[in-house]
């Protein structure tokens, strides 16, 4: 995954051009080129362009789920766009959204995640495998069934959580909603950080370290001058995924189910209760067309970072 | 037995080899017809939610119809496929799996669903799915006009009725004998029940009238609060395709909530709170509420001594119910001097069903005396749609026989479009508002405004 994500090597091909072959590295032509990208093109344009259009264009109308809207359709321009806009629940649900991003992927994800895997780099045994393997259990299982889990753990009567604490009652998902999913999903998605972090900090050359040391840097100042320079590309393009699968992510739904009274209901969840329970697929689509733009806007952000020289 | 099972396994084989067409040719060929299979579904489970109509459905109606058929030679073999979520999410399925072309066969679903599913073209009109036997199954003529009226759409049928319900004024005898009231109290104007409860109030009754208001409640507070109301004032939250904005009717209803909650005779806090029902149903059964607004179900499952959610073990002595007034005798709608509110659950045939025809025998099967008898016993006594049914089985069960004999003449349903739950809302942000302390004809205007929003603008809304 981290060899796939970084940044590709620009290859000079000026010489090969100036002879007259053909400007591709592998010397196809384009024509040629072009028939072996038409299949993965063709499967894009499939299940990505057209259903992102297809979205665009369910904003514009007063689709529904049921009803006569739901046979016949009408175009009304821009009309469901402008209600999200002036809708206070929508931006509730934008804010809960920046915090659900900022707190358990963010914050949470990639701190726990570097964390673990700065403090496992030089060991090898048991202790670093049943680390890494719990960590990567709880990122692999099912989502209904981890949300269950979780569920029993923070269930007011008879959860866990309550009866280890000895404060029966508490109702974590009711009071504290927000925290709740926060530190579910940081629990739920440091492995990809860990692992990906694990693989980076395997290329800082350990010479480099070796002689920040000779020179009496503490470790603060080794992560700050040696390793971080190293691994920037990977933290960026680690911030870039998680933020974006986080943005999106619609296991939240599972613990509280957006609430209570939406204090818990992220984009992802607003757009299933107005899309799917109260049936308004028009509403709902250009609801998802602000969502895509703001994760364009995101990408672009990390991208830029990415590419400006240090 | 064998000899078809072995037969059907050669054709099972043939087809695996890839020889459709010696499939095809069997199937069509046989005079003993062909496997059939159906589905049926509902909103309910084993051991989870409605587990007595789940267990009716898989242990009573399946093997019986399935046996029914084979006398008549006909394969067919019943599938319930059982669901167990809030209504909310079951209709949201629903829907994805009629849009798609998919579903159960037979399916149940809520009455005041028909009207959106209808115009969506998810449900059709049963005499153009089945042909005639569906308008001359001989189950309609034991099915009241009104009741019947719940599963047609534009004039046309849409399903069978599963059931209805009624809702009346329950009150609490030992607190009536308290404040001087009669144990057979029935109020013939809205006057009257302010009455009662300022009496029940000096007596010492802590709530004296309950009546669903706000939002929490959800539906709740429209079916059992101001839409009787509405209807006790002469009103009706939709007539004659226009929707009935800030009329009169609607501000004499806001009006009454205002004299209760205002004037100290309700809890206007309880209309708030998250569990508000249910604390409501919980301090009836403790004594501490006179009246309260409710429907049948209150009876057969919050304070039935066997097994309600608020058991009250001196049920048949202490509570009384009443037949909900007009404001004033004659005002209500159409005239008349009571009212009440009705809803019900249907089932249909899906339109996208193979065997429509079988289908539609499995749904009247279940409708059929012998599947009500069987479903309503043991303590699971409700109000069929079937008359005949309903004058055996709810003899012993005095509230039920006076919902269908005294309340369901009188009662009125939600108009079954698809906007109904959008203005049901709107209804009930006006009652929070008035019993949060606005003018109810501030509230009446209020809603109007998001009324105009909801049905497509003022030209829909009757002046």
């Amino acid at each position: 995954m981290a060899q796939a994500t970084s940044p590709p090597e620009v290859v000079k091909e000026d010489a090969r051009t100036r002879r007259g072959y053909s400007s591709d590295a592998a010397g196809l032509g384009s024509l040629r080129a072009g028939a072996f990208v038409a299949p993965a093109l063709l499967l894009i344009a499939a299940f990505l362009v057209f259903p992102a259009l297809w979205v665009l264009y369910l904003g514009l109308t007063n689709y529904r789920l049921t009803g006569a809207a739901a046979a016949e359709p009408e175009f009304v321009g821009l009309a469901n766009l402008l209600d999200a806009v002036f809708n206070p629940t929508f931006w509730n649900s934008t804010w809960l959204t920046v915090q659900f991003v900022l707190g358990s992927a963010v914050i949470g994800q990639v701190v726990l995640g570097f964390t673990i895997a700065w403090l496992l780099r030089d060991r090898a045994g048991p202790l670093k495998r049943l680390v890494e393997g719990l960590v990567i259990l709880a990122w692999i299982l099912p989502s209904a069934v981890v949300s269950f889990l979780w569920v029993a753990l923070l269930d007011r009567d008879g959860g866990t959580l309550n009866a280890l604490l000895g404060i029966p009652g508490f109702p974590w998902l009711l009071d504290h909603p927000m925290l709740s999913i926060i530190v579910f999903n940081t629990w739920r998605g440091t492995a990809f950080s860990m692992m990906l972090y694990g693989a980076a900090l395997g290329n800082v050359p350990p010479s480099h370290l070796e002689s920040a040391r000779l020179a009496g840097a503490s470790g603060w100042q080794q992560l700050r001058d040696v390793v971080f320079p190293h691994i920037r590309g990977h933290i960026l393009t680690n911030l870039l995924l998680i933020s974006l699968w986080t943005f999106n992510d619609f296991s939240p739904f599972l613990l509280t189910a957006g609430g209570p009274d939406g204090r818990s209901e992220v984009l992802a969840v607003h757009v299933y209760k107005v899309a799917l329970q109260s049936g308004e697929l028009g509403y709902g689509a250009a609801v998802s067309t602000i969502i895509l733009l703001i994760n364009l806007v995101v990408a672009v952000f990390y991208l830029r970072l990415l590419r400006s020289k240090k | 037995m064998a000899v078809r099972k072995r037969s059907l396994g050669v054709v099972a084989v043939l087809a695996a080899a890839g020889l459709g067409l010696a499939a095809c040719g069997q199937s069509s060929g046989g005079g003993e017809g062909e496997a059939i299979e159906l589905t049926i579904t509902q909103n309910a489970i084993k051991g989870g939610k409605n587990a007595a109509g789940a267990t009716f459905i898989e242990d009573w109606v399946i093997p019986k119809f399935e046996a029914a058929q084979k006398a008549k030679g006909k394969d067919v073999t019943v599938k319930f496929v059982p669901s167990g979520v809030d209504d909310e999410q079951y209709k949201t399925k629903l829907s994805l799996d009629l849009k798609s072309g998919k579903g159960a066969d037979v399916m149940d679903i809520d009455g005041i669903w028909a009207g959106e599913f209808a115009e969506a073209g998810y449900i059709k009109p049963l005499s153009e799915l089945i042909g005639p036997e569906a308008d001359s199954w001989d189950g309609w003529s034991q099915i009241p006009e009104a009741v019947q009226g719940m599963a047609e759409f534009n004039g046309k049928k849409y399903a069978l009725p599963v059931g209805t319900d009624g809702r009346v004024l329950y009150f609490n005898k030992t607190l009536f004998q308290k404040a001087g009231l009669p144990a057979d109290w029935q109020p013939k104007s809205w006057q009257e029940i302010l009455d009662a409860g300022t009496k029940l109030k000096s007596a010492g009754v802590p709530v004296p009238i309950q009546i669903n208001a706000g939002t929490a409640m959800g539906e709740a507070t429209s079916m059992q609060g101001v839409l009787p109301l509405l209807a006790g004032a002469g009103g009706e939250v939709q007539q004659d395709g226009k929707w009935t904005g800030a009329s009169q009717p609607l501000k004499d209803a806001l009006g009454l909530y205002q004299k209760i909650y205002g004037g100290g005779l309700g809890d206007p806090k309880l209309q708030q709170e998250a569990k508000g029902r249910d604390k409501s149903f919980q301090q009836f059964a403790d004594g501490k509420v006179g009246i309260l607004m409710e429907g049948d179900y209150f009876w057969r499952g919050v304070v039935n001594p066997k097994d309600g959610v608020a058991k009250m073990a001196d049920r048949d002595q202490v509570v009384g119910y009443a037949m909900i007034p007009a404001m004033e005798p004659g005002k209500g709608v159409r005239g008349q001097d009571f009212v009440s509110m009705s809803g019900g659950a249907l089932r249909t045939v899906n339109p996208n069903s193979e065997h429509p025809k079988e289908a539609f025998e499995l749904l009247t099967f279940t409708l059929s005396p012998e599947a009500l008898k069987e479903e309503t016993k043991d303590g699971n006594v409700r109000v069929t749609p079937r008359t005949d049914v309903n004058k055996e089985i709810l003899a012993g069960e005095p509230l039920l026989t006076f919902i269908s004999e005294k309340v369901l003449p009188v009662t009125a349903y939600r108009p079954p479009v698809a906007v109904y739950p959008q203005v049901s809302v709107a209804l009930q942000e006006a009652t929070a508002a008035v019993v949060g302390g606005t003018a109810p004809d501030q509230a009446a205007a209020d809603y109007q405004k998001k009324l105009e929003g909801i049905v497509g603008g003022a030209g829909n809304i009757a002046s």
